[in-house]
C-alpha cells in the first residue's frame, strides 16, 4: 500500500555548499558531553554524579516528570563535568571517554515474542526511546504512552540535507528492525514518509509500514507536513515521530541491546573548507574537527540545517539527534541603504528585490537579519510556506495573547515550531515565530499536565 | 558611507538613555536605520533571514505612488492656468504644481512623524515605518487648495486616534489615511466639497464656463431630476464624448479632484506595480473592483436618475474608486487578514463605495466611507473564515 502527495506550498532554500560524498573519516574526542538542552519539556534530573564511572547506554539524566524518559551516555568512562547555569540549571553532562567503548548489556530483544510493555521497557532503558518524539509538544516520547500511529520521516528536503541513502548505506538490518519494533508500539499504523525524487530504500518498505511518497517542496521534509497529509492530529491524540536516519540507533538497541548514537554526519555550508560526510558519535567534542574542516573566522557553526538547527560553539559538542552540520558567515555588518537598493543579489522569497530574476541562483547567506522587529503588518505571508489546513498568523495572536482554548481550536496540536521556520526566514516584521510556538507549547503542555 | 556612520555614533551619546536629548532617540534610531540595515543577526529560530523588512514593503508601495503623485501635481497646474485663462508649459504646470503639493507633504510629514516620535519616545520602541506611506497618501487624497492647518489637524487626528490609541503601526482597527480624510471631511467640509477647493484660481480672472466642480459633485445634482429630464443634458453632456468628465478624460485623470486620485491609467500602473512586487493584495484590487462594477451594473440596469444611468466602467473611472481600491483597500493592517476574507472585504468595500456614492449625494466620496466601514467589519470577516477552519477540525475530531 502506498500513498503519494504533492506538496505545493513551500520553498526550497538553495543554498551553497552541499556535502559531497566523501568520507571525511571518524570523529573521535577525548570528552563528550549530552545536553539537557537539546530535549525541550524535560526537566532533567542526574542519574550520575561527577566521577562516577558509565558505561553507554547508561543514564546520566532522566525525565523529572517522566522517570521512564531516560538520556544516556554515548560512550564509557568517567564523568567528568556536570555544567551548569544560573539557578544551577543543567547545561550539560561531560563524560571523559575511555580509549575503548564498553557498553551496558541490555541483552537483545526478540520482537515477535515480546509484548508491548517489553518493547517498551527495552527501548526506555537501553536509551533509544529518546529518539522518539511524540507529539503534541514536540517532547522525547515516553514509553508508557501509546501513540495513535507513528511516522517515519526519510525526506531530506532541508537546506543542505544529507543524502540518507548515503548515511543509512550499511546500516539496513538496524534499520529493519527499528521499523519490526516500531511496529509493535503501536496498535495503529507505522508510517514511511519517502522523497519521489530518489531511488525509496528497500530496508524501509518493510512488511507493516505504510508507505507514502512526498514530492514538491520542502516542507515536505517536515514530518509535521507529512502527519498533515496522512492522518492530521485531533485534540487527545499522540503520535510519535521518528527521522529515518536515526533508526539504526534503535534497531542496535534491539538487536544487541547496545546504545550507539553513532551518525554519518554531513559537514554542509559555504564556510565548510572539507564538505563531506564524517562518522562520529552524538556529543563528541568538535573543536579539533570544526578547526580542521570549518573556516572559523567570523562563521556560525549550526548543528542541523539552517532552518532549525541550533547554533553551536565552535569548539563544543555534537547536539543530539542531528545529523548534518552547517557552517555559514555571521552577518554581521551593516549595509548602507541596503533596504532601497535594487538588491539583484539579494536573496528573497518574494518579488520585492531583483534577485527572484534568477530562481536557480544559490545563495551563500549569512545569519544578518536584515531589518528590525515589528508588529504583524504583512498579511497572507506565512500561508505560503506552511502547508496545513491551518491560520498561521491567527494561531499565533491566539499564542502571543495565551489563550489556551483558541490555540487548540486553531489547530496548535499540529505544529511545533519547526513546522514555523520557512515562515520566519520570509517573515517581514522578523518575528520570532519557532520561539512563539515553543512558548505556546510549553504554555499548552503545563496546562494539560 | 564611515563618515556618515561616525555622525550618528558621535550623536549617539547624546540621545541615549541618560543623554540630554532623550526624546529625539527615536529619530535617531530611524535615521540610522533607514542609512544603515543594522548589524544585527539571527539569535533565535532560522539562522538566514529574508532580505525584505517592512522598510522596504513601504518603500514599494512609495514607489507605486509615484507616478500619480507626479502626474496630479502636473494637473494641478494645467487646471489652474486652464482656469485663468493662461497658457503654460509642461515645466509650468510642474513647477505651480510642486509649489501646492510639497508644502502639503512636508506638514503632513512632520505632524504625523511628530506624532509617532513622542508616541515611540514614550512606548520605548522603534519609529515604525508605517507612516512613511500614509504621510504620502494624506496629502495625495486632499483637494488642492485646503489650508495647511487643517492638513495638519487630521494628520494629527489620524495618528492619535486612528493608530497610536491601538498600539500603533499593526494594531489599529482604521486606515490612518483615510480617518485623516474622513476628519477633514466631517470637520471642514466646506473645504473638503463643493466647487471651491478642488482647482486653484489665485493670481487671474476666471475664464468664461470655468466650473470648479468635480464629477462626483456634479453628478450629485442629478439626483431626484428623473431619466432624460432637459434640466441635467448640460451636466450629463460633459460625460459623453466631448466633454470635461468623458470616458477618456476621467481614465488619462484630466479632471478636477483630490490631488493623486484623478488617473486611472496611473494608479492602475501602481497596482500592477504592487501586484508584481507581491506588496499589494490582487485578491482585494480584483474583488473591489467586481464589487464596484457589479453595483454600477445593477443600478445602470434599473437607473431612474442619470446618476444611475452612468456607464459602468465610466463610474468607476470616477472619483477616488480607483485610488481607493490600489492603495487605501489594500492596506494590510486594516484589511481583512484571511485569503477568503480578502475577496468578501474587497467586494462589499467596491460595492458599498458605489451605492453610498449613487443614493446619498452629500457623501459624494462614498469609497471613503465604504472602506472605513469595511475596515470595521473586516474582522468579522475574518471571524467567519476563521470559524469554518475551526469547524472543520471539531468536525474531524467528531469522525476521529
Amino acid at each position: 500500500m502506498s500513498q503519494s502527495f504533492k506538496i505545493r506550498k513551500g520553498y526550497d532554500l538553495k543554498l551553497v555548499g552541499a556535502a559531497a560524498q566523501t568520507d571525511l573519516g571518524a570523529v573521535s574526542a577525548s570528552t563528550y558531553a549530552v545536553s539537557p538542552l537539546d530535549f525541550p519539556g524535560i526537566t532533567p534530573k542526574l542519574a550520575v554524579k561527577a566521577g562516577a564511572q558509565v558505561k553507554a547506554g547508561d543514564t546520566l539524566f532522566f525525565d523529572k516528570d517522566r522517570p521512564e524518559v531516560k538520556i544516556c551516555s554515548p560512550v564509557s568512562g568517567e564523568v567528568a563535568e556536570v555544567k551548569r547555569g544560573a539557578k544551577r540549571k543543567i547545561l550539560a553532562v561531560v563524560v571523559l571517554a575511555d580509549s575503548e567503548v564498553a557498553y551496558a548489556d541490555h541483552g537483545a530483544l526478540d520482537v515477535a515474542k515480546a509484548d508491548r510493555s517489553e518493547v517498551a521497557a527495552h527501548l526506555a532503558n537501553t536509551g533509544a526511546g529518546a529518539f522518539i518524539t511524540s507529539r503534541p509538544y514536540g517532547v522525547a516520547a515516553s514509553m508508557n504512552e501509546e501513540p495513535r500511529d507513528i511516522f517515519v520521516n526519510a525526506v531530506h528536503s532541508g537546506p543542505l540535507a544529507g543524502d540518507l541513502a548515503y548515511q543509512l548505506a550499511g546500516k539496513e538490518a538496524e534499520v529493519a528492525a527499528a521499523l519490526n519494533a516500531l511496529g509493535a508500539l503501536t496498535t495503529g499504523k507505522v508510517y514511511v514518509s519517502q522523497a519521489d525524487d530518489v531511488a525509496p530504500l528497500d530496508c524501509l518498505s518493510g512488511e507493516g509500514v505504510v508507505n507514502a511518497t512526498f514530492s514538491g517542496k520542502h516542507p515536505k521534509g517536515l514530518v509535521g507536513t507529512q502527519i498533515a497529509q496522512i492522518a492530521p492530529i485531533n485534540k487527545g491524540e499522540v503520535v510519535w515521530t521518528v527521522n529515518a536516519v536515526d533508526l539504526p540507533v534503535i534497531g542496535r538497541a534491539v538487536l544487541n541491546g547496545q546504545y550507539a548514537p553513532e551518525y554519518k554526519v554531513a559537514v554542509t555550508g559555504s564556510k565548510a573548507t572539507n564538505s563531506g560526510y564524517a562518522t562520529m558519535l552524538q556529543g563528541v567534542n568538535l573543536a579539533a574537527f570544526n578547526s580542521a574542516n570549518i573556516n572559523l573566522d567570523n562563521t556560525r557553526v549550526i548543528a542541523g540545517d539552517v532552518l532549525t538547527g541550533t547554533q553551536m560553539d565552535a569548539e563544543g559538542f555534537m547536539a543530539f539527534g542531528k545529523s548534518q552540520i552547517t557552517a555559514i558567515p555571521e552577518g554581521n555588518q551593516t549595509e548602507f541603504f541596503g533596504w532601497v537598493l535594487p538588491g539583484f543579489g539579494k536573496f528573497s522569497t518574494n518579488r520585492a528585490f531583483w534577485g527572484w530574476l534568477f530562481p536557480n541562483r544559490k545563495y551563500d547567506l549569512d545569519t544578518n537579519m536584515h531589518g528590525e522587529e515589528r508588529a504583524f503588518v504583512v498579511t497572507g505571508e506565512y500561508d505560503k510556506f506552511i502547508p496545513m489546513d491551518i491560520f498561521p498568523q491567527q494561531l499565533l495572536r491566539a499564542i502571543l495573547i495565551g489563550d489556551i482554548e483558541k490555540m487548540e481550536k486553531l489547530g496548535i496540536y499540529e505544529v511545533l515550531p519547526e513546522d514555523f521556520a520557512l515562515a520566519e526566514v520570509a517573515c517581514t516584521s522578523k518575528l520570532p515565530l519557532q520561539q512563539i510556538v515553543r512558548d505556546g507549547l510549553n504554555d499548552l503542555r503545563k496546562e494539560m499536565m | 558611507m564611515k563618515f556618515v556612520q561616525n555622525i550618528f555614533d558621535q550623536t549617539r551619546p547624546l540621545v541615549e538613555k541618560d543623554g540630554k536629548r532623550n526624546i529625539l532617540y527615536p529619530l535617531h534610531n530611524a535615521l540610522e536605520t533607514m542609512a544603515f540595515v543594522p548589524d544585527h543577526t539571527a539569535h533565535s529560530g532560522a539562522h538566514v533571514r529574508d532580505a525584505i523588512d517592512l522598510k522596504r514593503t513601504m518603500v514599494t508601495v512609495i514607489f507605486a505612488m509615484v507616478p500619480a503623485l507626479l502626474f496630479g501635481m502636473w494637473n494641478i497646474g494645467r487646471l489652474h492656468y486652464g482656469a485663468i485663462g493662461l497658457d503654460s508649459t509642461l515645466l509650468d504646470n510642474f513647477l505651480f504644481g510642486a509649489l501646492k503639493l510639497l508644502p502639503l507633504i512636508i506638514v503632513t510629514y512632520a505632524a504625523g512623524l511628530g506624532v509617532e516620535i513622542f508616541f515611540s519616545w514614550k512606548r520605548n520602541h522603534p519609529v515604525n515605518e508605517g507612516f512613511l506611506v500614509s504621510g504620502l497618501l494624506i496629502p495625495l487624497i486632499m483637494p488642492v487648495d485646503i489650508p495647511l492647518w487643517m492638513v495638519a489637524a487630521s494628520t494629527i487626528f489620524a495618528v492619535l486616534i486612528g493608530k497610536e490609541v491601538f498600539g500603533g503601526t499593526g494594531m489599529n482597527l482604521l486606515n490612518p489615511a483615510l480617518t485623516a480624510r474622513a476628519f477633514a471631511f466631517f470637520a471642514y467640509p466646506t473645504w473638503m466639497s463643493g466647487d471651491q477647493v478642488w482647482i486653484n484660481t489665485s493670481g487671474g480672472d476666471i475664464v468664461d464656463g470655468y466650473s470648479g466642480a468635480t464629477a462626483m459633485g456634479d453628478l450629485a445634482t442629478t439626483v431626484g431630476q428623473g431619466l432624460g429630464n432637459p434640466a441635467t443634458e448640460t451636466v450629463m453632456a460633459q460625460f459623453g464624448p466631448e466633454g470635461t468628465y468623458s470616458l477618456m478624460n476621467a481614465f488619462l485623470g484630466l479632471i478636477p479632484g483630490s490631488i493623486g486620485e484623478t488617473s486611472a491609467l496611473l494608479i492602475l500602473l501602481g497596482g500592477l506595480f504592487l501586484i508584481f512586487k507581491g506588496v499589494g493584495s490582487w485578491r482585494i484590487m480584483l474583488s473591489f473592483f467586481v464589487g464596484g462594477l457589479v453595483m454600477a451594473g445593477i443600478f445602470n440596469a434599473f437607473a431612474v436618475n442619470e446618476f444611475m444611468g452612468l456607464n459602468p466602467i465610466h463610474q468607476l473611472m470616477l472619483g477616488g474608486f480607483m485610488f481607493g481600491m490600489v492603495f487605501m483597500a489594500t492596506d494590510p493592517v486594516s484589511a481583512a487578514q484571511t485569503e477568503t476574507g480578502k475577496y468578501i472585504y474587497g467586494f462589499l468595500a467596491g460595492f458599498f463605495g458605489i451605492m453610498i456614492r449613487v443614493f446619498n449625494p452629500a457623501y459624494p466620496e462614498g469609497i471613503m466611507l465604504a472602506i472605513l466601514f469595511m475596515n470595521v467589519m473586516a474582522p468579522l470577516i475574518d471571524h467567519y473564515v476563521v470559524e469554518a477552519n475551526i469547524k472543520r477540525r471539531e468536525k474531524r475530531l467528531a469522525n476521529a
